[in-house]
């Protein structure tokens, strides 16, 4: 009998084209998706005169820096975000890859069109110019973010140079309380482990939570396991996999859906499997998570308390996280639901799926938004699903702006931004100093929650409204 | 690619933990042509205000350490977006070699691709380095890759390990494009297999 082996190292073997002498491994690359800031990297292909080797094995979609007011491209206002738009159209033609351009419906951030369209299937290894590849872990896809220098390798070679990470299992058990989302769980996993908690290794998610999560909550847990330094995050595909894939138009059809179905269920961990490192969370009695600093591990319940520096242990540490009070205009111990809230954000490849907009759909239907609030889906297709539900009707109802699709606040590159000072109530990854805007403050929370905020004007306990109470 | 060989140089000291990639290539700056250069970009927010006057407390703006080719730095330095910005805001800067006690992997990897070298130590060897630091400010570090150590301010010698094939791109600023490209026999045969067997992958729509 063989030893057991795990679903990473499954796929891994899968993908092994040669080993160096280093023992590092040349991986064969499935599937390589790309959007408009892979710009610099096909000027580096360009400079060396080399060809794309596998254009039907590229994918790309404008996403970082086009326009959420429209699609029109006549809309984007910065030369810088117009060229590399435009040079992703350019690179299409030139090396005949697929491009669901700004005005395709298939438009949206890469990292929600992919497995929208299918093109992310189990079993496949995937990279992309953009750490939160790893949301695509969720359908069972060995798939990780890379720097432009790498995806210039890909483009020439359709393989990557790696050296294999480490293992990590992370058990979830029990079930997720009322108010509390797949988002409320990562921030929690991320607190729990740190930023770096899993640097170097690739996380399997499983047990009874992940099992009956959707496939849209699985693929937030995983796009936020960057945020945990791990190289990728993985769920074994499972029947909600198959479900989720079968009809969409890339995924296999007729008797090749039989031949992949097969195959995909031979993708799963063995039973005696040895993992690097292994954590469990009870996911039962998990409270709705907030973040008060400027790293996704500085996550507390909404129920808890800013911490207070003086508890730090070391001067250093101390300084460093007095400086990120200040910085977030937060004070040692206050309750983190009196943080009042300018702006509120709802979208991105974390929570910018059709159900994340019904979640926080069902908290605007309880009352008016009291500061800005932006709802931008994460592909147009999302957009136009929520609108054949009639969200964008209870979104504006609810004074909530309805935008077009893209990455918009999560990065700030196209404009979308919040001012000096400005505290935004996000459904984004990042909490980083200056993510959202120079010197604006950012607090992670769930698509529910954001929405709570801003029908609240601060950062509130979902589950209160919930309960009933008048917004 | 510049090679690595030899490095004496002045070696700054980065005290705070979770040093993102945004920290240190603001996304704002991303789209700009790389031939154009990226030092001015490097820390931009914590080292300028925004009259573009510079901000007095940030390290790199005192005399001392502005001329940094070297720098000590807390954990989980450059984790976060993938974006290889960050890499090229520090050679730009003139910065060559970072100590520290973890980085983030997508930053790891792109370093090696501009010759940039990366040296792990322990969280407690880093916080002893960067109090060195603080104390004698403007000190010098040496670092030899060939024989894989580095001395301390204080003349100490500390080894240092690396991987070997990371180690000779460096030394020799090998491009890996180049060396994969020998494999070309290999990448073919392995992906006739596969189309072979995944022929749904391949199918236009």
């Amino acid at each position: 009998m063989s030893k057991p082996t795990t679903l990473f190292q499954k796929i891994w073997n899968a993908h092994l084209i040669a080993q160096d002498s280093d023992g590092r491994s040349l991986l064969h690359v499935s599937r390589h998706l790309a959007h408009d800031g892979s710009w610099h990297a096909f000027r580096f292909l360009k400079a060396r005169s080399l060809p794309v080797r596998h254009p039907d094995q590229l994918f790309a979609t404008p996403d970082h820096g086009v326009s959420t007011l429209s699609h029109d491209f006549a809309m984007i206002k910065d030369p810088d975000q117009i060229r590399v738009v435009k040079a992703l159209d350019e690179n299409a033609q030139t090396h005949g890859f697929t491009l669901f351009g700004l005005n395709d419906e298939r438009q949206g951030i890469i990292h929600v069109v992919g497995p929208e369209q299918g093109i992310t299937q189990p079993g496949l290894l995937i990279v992309c110019g953009d750490s939160h590849t790893s949301t695509h872990g969720a359908l069972g896809a060995l798939s990780f973010g890379i720097g432009a220098s790498e995806v210039c390798h890909v483009l020439a070679t359709q393989a990557i140079w790696q050296r294999k990470p480490k293992t990590m299992r992370v058990t979830i058990e029990g079930e997720l309380g009322p108010g509390v989302s797949a988002k409320d769980l990562i921030l929690a996993i991320i607190a729990k482990i740190g930023a770096n908690g899993a640097t170097g290794h690739v996380i399997e998610y499983d047990g009874s939570t992940i099992r009956n999560m959707t496939m849209e909550e699985r693929l937030t847990v995983c796009n936020m396991s960057i945020e945990a330094g791990a190289k990728a995050g993985l769920i074994a595909p499972d029947q909600t996999t198959f479900d989720y894939l079968k009809g969409k138009p890339y995924a296999p059809k007729d008797q090749d859906w039989q031949v992949a179905l097969a195959h995909w269920k031979t993708l799963k961990t063995d039973e005696g499997a040895v993992f690097d490192h292994s954590v469990t969370i009870d996911a039962s009695a998990l409270p709705p998570m907030v973040t008060w600093g400027n790293s996704p591990e500085e996550a507390i319940a909404v129920t808890g308390h800013v911490p207070d520096p003086k508890l730090a242990g070391d001067l250093t540490r101390e300084q460093s996280l007095q400086a990120t009070l200040d910085y977030m205009g937060l004070s040692a111990l206050q309750p983190i639901t009196d943080a009042k809230i300018d702006l509120v954000f709802i979208g991105s490849c974390t929570n910018g799926r059709l159900e994340d907009l019904q979640a926080a759909a069902e908290i605007a239907k309880k009352g008016k938004a009291v500061v800005q609030a932006i709802v931008v889906p994460g592909s147009s297709l999302v957009k136009q699903q929520a609108e054949a539900q009639g969200l964008d009707k209870i979104f504006k109802a609810a004074g909530f702006e309805w935008r077009e699709s893209g990455c918009s606040m999560c990065v700030g590159m196209n404009g979308d931004l919040a001012g000096e000072g400005v505290r935004t109530a996000s459904t984004t990854n990042r909490n980083f100093r200056g993510r959202q805007g120079i010197n604006s403050r950012t607090h992670l929370m769930s698509p529910a929650m954001a929405a709570a905020a801003a029908l609240k004007g601060h950062i509130v306990d979902v589950r209160d409204l919930l309960k009933g109470e008048s917004a | 690619m510049k090679p690595f060989t030899t490095l004496v140089g002045i070696a700054a000291p980065i005290d705070v933990p979770n040093v993102d990639t945004d920290q240190l290539a603001p996304a704002r700056f991303l789209r700009k042509p790389r031939e154009d250069g990226y030092q001015k970009f490097l820390f931009h927010d914590l080292r300028f205000n925004q009259d573009s006057s510079q901000k007095l407390d940030f390290i790199l703006n005192q005399p001392s350490y502005a001329q940094a080719e070297i720098m000590v730095v807390n954990r989980n330095f450059g984790g976060g977006s993938s974006r290889e910005q960050a890499v090229w805001c520090l050679v730009d800067y003139g910065v060559r070699c970072i100590i520290g006690s973890s980085f983030g992997d997508i930053f790891y990897n792109n370093a090696v691709n501009h010759g940039l070298l990366l040296i792990k130590e322990s969280e407690q060897t880093c916080q002893a380095l960067r109090e060195q630091l603080h104390a004698q400010p403007g000190a010098q570090m040496k670092i030899d890759l060939e024989s894989q150590h580095f001395t301390d301010v204080s003349g100490t010698t500390h080894d240092f390990e690396i991987e070997e094939s990371r180690k000779k791109r460096l030394l020799l600023g090998l491009d890996e494009i180049g060396l994969t490209l020998q494999y070309t026999d290999q990448m073919s045969a392995f992906e006739s297999t596969y189309r072979a067997e995944r022929p749904w992958l391949f199918v236009s729509r």
